[in-house]
């Protein structure tokens, strides 16, 4: 068989990669552009999510599509409230050192992910997606007979996949029109410009952050009920998914939300079509060390504006 | 004793006297450290020599971190580069430990400068990421040369090659003098250095970087030879723990090592020579207790992240110099 519909099957992939990573990056990045920290245990609110959605799957039952509904509702509601507690009883109480808030949230990433080890086990667990039909992609190939159609073997991919990709677009959509057309999103980016002006106007800038960190929270929630259904439920797989969205942060360019859906699309399409060629652990490496190099050399990131 | 001889003599004396205290102080603490081999049992004596060569880990990291103010989140890096400049090196040329142990040191002199020419082009938050992300890609190099580093499984070094100057480092009584000779270098090393011009320079640069760089100095070198330094003493360290305990594997390499030593420097109080020997015991223990009866031990370490970071930020011996021994360094 031809390469081509490998490099197609790579970067269905890809783009489920992809959505996930952005709705999670943007997660990190606005509460590194509103709030100036960086939220190490921001892997762990992702397997939280996971892990969380696994139990409302299991207490409600019934038709798959009930339980996942509930579980994106709940999940990101319940992480969110506790990325709220965490701010307002630790993060707060430091002030947004940045040095002291990178080591506090280490701190919260083993709380996070030793509890989970203790209650939920070492176990991977499936969620059953809300709906799963195979679609097998059509080829076309120049034959003696002119061009035919045929179905190879093994291009195929599922519905629920390309919900994911869909449902992350409208959500990302979403996120843009309350950042740029609400209120709060006025709020938000005031508080992002300048902490202290923003207060003068009145503004209560705790109560901002604490949405802030508990809004990121979420949506690190929200993309892990999404691929929940594609893996599995883990205590370490928040593991990952944070040095990808450091990364897709860092080459996006900190804090800016449409350069971390850029990069995001960026890395997960090359994530999917590096592993056609590479082994998974070199594919890795050379992206570590592409992103390292971004940052010392190009510390604003690929899209984004001088350093604050 | 007359009243102005006193007064003649206290101003050049005092600072003298403060720093020979300290001095005196750790030196005791040496020797009582000799003496307890004589009287610990044997599970508590071998972790002692473990605690002696951490605490040389998390001594290195105190230059950078505690006297320099640079956080690194990537010295598990400098350990491995120790303990596989020295391990492979055993495992698949047949060396001995002289010359292997000088080419962990070397290994490390060589990932510190490289590293940290290329990490101090960054500063703050994008420093943490960057030595972060250097570190791992380490580790996964690691991984990908599995087939000569045995990954995660990590390979063992025999009994027989352990031997060095006729010592047997295997046998309990030489590794604990071995790991006592190794802290009091490394210990005795950072007390001369926070002494000498050098060091208050590197301090100079922790309390205010443009003030020390507005004075005249070379800010950028200094930072640089504080990696180097540091990444050194901790490539030691990981080369000494590969001879001493005999395996060399991947997990000294992950992101949770480079995290301990700041744990433990955090602990015990960064900035202060001996506050990484008191922060690694005081671990130690508080996760050998913890394992014994639930195997979510990095709970324990969490907690006192977030507790320390809140509660404690000096640190316990930056506590104790707080209240009781302002002389101590």
């Amino acid at each position: 068989m031809e390469l081509a519909p490998y490099l197609i099957l790579g970067s269905i992939e890809g783009l489920v990669t992809a959505a996930v990573l952005a709705l999670m990056a943007v997660g990190l990045s606005l509460v590194f552009g509103v709030m100036r920290v960086v939220n190490v245990a921001h892997g762990e609110f992702f397997m939280l999510g996971a892990v969380l959605a696994w139990f409302v799957a299991d207490m409600i039952g019934g038709h798959p599509a009930i339980s996942f509904i509930a579980a994106l509702f709940i999940a990101p509601m319940l992480v969110g409230s506790l990325a709220i507690v965490a701010d307002t009883t630790i993060l707060k109480r430091i002030n947004y050192d940045p040095e002291r808030t990178i080591v506090a949230t280490i701190g919260l990433l083993y709380i996070i992910q030793q509890v989970t080890l203790m209650t939920y086990g070492s176990n991977a667990r499936p969620v059953e997606p809300p709906f799963n039909q195979r679609i097998s992609i059509p080829w076309f190939e120049w034959t003696e007979s002119g061009l035919s159609m045929y179905w190879p073997w093994g291009l195929g991919t599922t519905t629920y996949k390309l919900a994911v990709i869909g449902f992350a677009i409208i959500l990302l959509l979403a996120i843009w029109l309350l950042m740029t057309r609400t209120r709060i999103g006025l709020i938000m980016r005031a508080t992002q410009l300048d902490r202290d002006v923003a207060q003068a106007y009145g503004i209560n800038v705790d109560r901002v952050y604490a949405m802030v960190f508990g809004l990121g929270a979420g949506l690190a929630a929200l993309a892990a009920v999404l691929i929940v259904p594609i893996q599995q439920a883990h205590y370490l797989m928040g593991h990952d998914p944070l040095l990808l969205s450091f990364i897709v942060v860092i080459i996006g360019g900190l804090g800016s939300l449409a350069g971390t859906v850029v990069a995001a699309v960026l890395i997960g399409l090359s994530d999917g079509l590096i592993s056609v060629f590479f082994t998974p652990t070199l594919a890795k490496i050379i992206a570590t060390l592409i992103v390292t190099f971004v940052l010392i050399f190009r510390p604003s990131g690929l899209l984004g504006k001088h350093r604050p | 004793m007359s009243v102005s001889e006193t007064n003649a003599t206290r101003p050049a004396a005092k600072p003298l006297t403060n720093v020979k205290k300290s001095l005196y102080f750790h030196v005791g603490l040496i020797g009582v450290l000799f003496l307890l081999q004589f009287i610990l049992p044997a599970y508590h004596h071998g972790n002692l020599a473990r605690i002696m060569v951490l605490a040389s880990y998390a001594m290195g990291y105190n230059i950078l971190f505690g006297y320099t103010g640079l956080l690194s989140l990537g010295h598990a890096m400098f350990f491995a580069a120790g303990m596989y400049g020295m391990g492979l090196p055993m495992a698949h040329l047949g060396w001995t430990p002289e010359p292997a142990l000088v080419a962990g040191f070397v290994a490390g002199i060589v990932v510190s400068a490289s590293i940290g020419f290329l990490a101090l082009r960054t500063s703050g938050v994008s420093f943490m990421i960057v030595t972060l992300m250097f570190a791992q890609a380490g580790f996964l190099t690691i991984l990908y040369f599995g087939e000569w580093t045995r990954g995660d499984e990590g390979f063992v070094i025999q009994q027989a090659e352990r031997v060095m100057a006729g010592f047997d480092l295997s046998q309990p009584a030489n590794r604990y003098n071995a790991a006592l000779i190794l802290f009091s270098l490394c210990l005795i090393f950072t007390l001369k250095l926070v002494h000498s011009r050098f060091g208050r320079v590197m301090i100079a640069i922790r309390e205010n970087e443009e003030r020390t760089q507005m004075l005249g100095y070379d800010v950028h070198f200094h930072k640089w030879m504080a990696v180097i330094m540091s990444g050194t003493m901790a490539a030691l360290a990981g080369a000494a723990y590969a001879l001493l305990f005999g395996y060399a594997g991947a997990t000294f390499a992950s992101v949770q090592y480079s995290i301990f030593p700041l744990l433990w420097v955090l602990l015990g109080g960064a900035g202060t020579a001996l506050g990484p020997f008191i922060g690694t015991l005081f671990m130690f223990y508080l996760i050998d207790l913890s394992s014994s009866f639930t195997t979510a031990y990095m709970l324990i370490a969490g907690l006192a992240l977030v507790l320390l970071t809140l509660f404690l930020p000096q640190g316990l011996v930056g506590e104790l110099r707080r209240r009781v021994m302002p002389w101590l360094t």
